[in-house]
């Protein structure tokens, strides 16, 4: 992609595309470990398929966020050499892995988030960045049809079924509160035109996420205060772990290619 | 030194590794090609962000114009706009068919709503039955849904509209 003649970047602006481009990078990584592991064959396929579309929504981010800083940092060196304070993906993302209706009901989640966050960067002031959204909105629109309708299958499906449907809702929930939580790089950003704030995209993103949910017979857990800091470099202990194994072979053998 | 047509007509012989019937050409993704001073630079536009098959691509695009006698050659990468399945040249449609893969439908417009348990009643495309069941929205590329012919039995792919 060609770079666009940039005059200043501000830190706002490189967080901001840093956070978007991590947040596909983890979430990319959490669903490539089903890989061999999904309940049925057809699903091992879906969910490799969206981890990549995840990590190539990745690589174009992060690859852009490294023209932004100007350091010359590719999307290897900001994947593979950053610790977990250095990342700024939302703590939701980074959730491990239970069954498979946490799965779906966290690519539900996310997904819903995206399609609506996609479709308002198609219109940034970061011509760059407007391009990788209208490619990405495409694949997020097929992620959400897909994890919605299993969110509708499990929670109105069996007495079992639903009840771990009804666990993970309630387990994730309250991590959804980090993506609409105000603070100045959303600010910035939004003050700048490249994107919008994040918790703009509140009402439209409960209205989404409530009517599958009903559909679904899930109960909607109430709001509490509980707020987690991943957007701001402040994770849970489980992206350690998770970057542990994803950055293992670049730090074991650096500069390795095959 | 190849001529523009002439590096066109290479390129129509490049086949996508995924999918051996069609040309890179068919599937237009292959937007631009440009005869410059330093060379000639091919531009193409991925189909999905994460598609596998994109460097190889790259590198069947280089070989096979190097193999038709052009000089030094550069592949580049735009994103803008968005490749589509609607680019895809009528001329491939049939030979998808016949390979087993249901040619897509209409991209649905970018404001279109996500519909829920969407049931498409594509025809087989070896015994040409509306019988089908949709097996997964993903099948062996991420281009692609898997499903099922209920009366020959037998699985068939569907190019996903993008």
């Amino acid at each position: 992609m060609g770079a666009p003649a940039m005059t200043q970047t501000t830190p706002a602006h490189l967080e901001y595309v840093l956070r978007l481009g991590d947040a596909a990078l983890i979430h990319g990584q959490r669903l490539s470990e089903w890989c061999g592991h999904a309940p049925v064959l057809e699903e091992d396929l879906a969910l490799a398929n969206m981890a990549l579309d995840f990590v190539g929504q990745a690589r174009m981010l992060l690859s852009h966020a490294g023209v932004l800083e100007g350091k010359g940092r590719d999307e290897d060196t900001l994947a593979f050499l950053r610790h977990e304070g250095q990342y700024r993906n939302p703590t939701l993302c980074e959730m491990p892995n239970t069954d498979f209706a946490h799965t779906m009901i966290k690519g539900f989640l996310l997904g819903s988030f995206n399609l609506l966050m996609w479709s308002r960067l198609c219109g940034s002031s970061d011509e760059a960045l407007a391009a990788i959204a209208a490619k990405s909105l495409k694949e997020a629109r097929y992620h959400v049809e897909h994890t919605g309708d299993w969110v509708i299958r499990l929670g109105d499906g069996t007495e079992e079924s639903h009840r771990r449907a009804q666990a993970a809702l309630d387990m994730l929930w309250p991590y959804t509160n980090e993506l609409f939580a105000a603070n100045p790089t959303d600010d910035a950003a939004a003050a700048a035109g490249v994107g919008p704030a994040w918790s703009d995209l509140a009402e439209d993103w409960e209205k989404a996420v409530l009517a599958v949910l009903k559909h679904a017979t899930l109960t909607v857990p109430a709001r509490t205060p509980f707020q987690s800091y991943g957007k701001f470099g402040r994770h849970s202990e489980h992206l350690g772990h998770l970057l542990a194994v994803m950055q293992h072979l670049p730090r074991s053998f650096p500069g390795a290619t095959w | 030194m190849l001529t523009e047509a002439q590096a066109w007509q290479a390129l129509d012989a490049v086949e996508d590794p995924e999918i051996p019937v069609v040309s890179v050409t068919e599937l237009g993704i292959v937007r631009e090609v440009i005869l410059g001073e330093d060379g000639l630079r091919v531009v193409v536009t991925p189909t999905y962000s994460g598609c596998p098959a994109t460097e190889m691509i790259a590198e069947s695009i280089v070989d096979a114009l190097k193999a038709a006698g052009a000089g030094k050659v550069s592949v580049e990468t735009r994103l803008a706009p968005p490749w589509s399945t609607d680019w895809i040249a009528e001329s491939a449609r049939e030979k998808l068919r016949a390979y087993g893969i249901v040619p897509p439908q209409p991209a649905l417009p970018d404001g279109a709503q996500v519909v829920r348990f969407m049931s498409r009643k594509l025809p087989c495309p070896r015994c040409g039955s509306s019988h089908t069941t949709r097996l997964s929205e993903f099948g062996s590329t991420a281009c692609k849904s898997l499903y099922r012919c209920e009366d020959c039995r037998e699985p068939f792919e569907y190019f996903k509209p993008i």
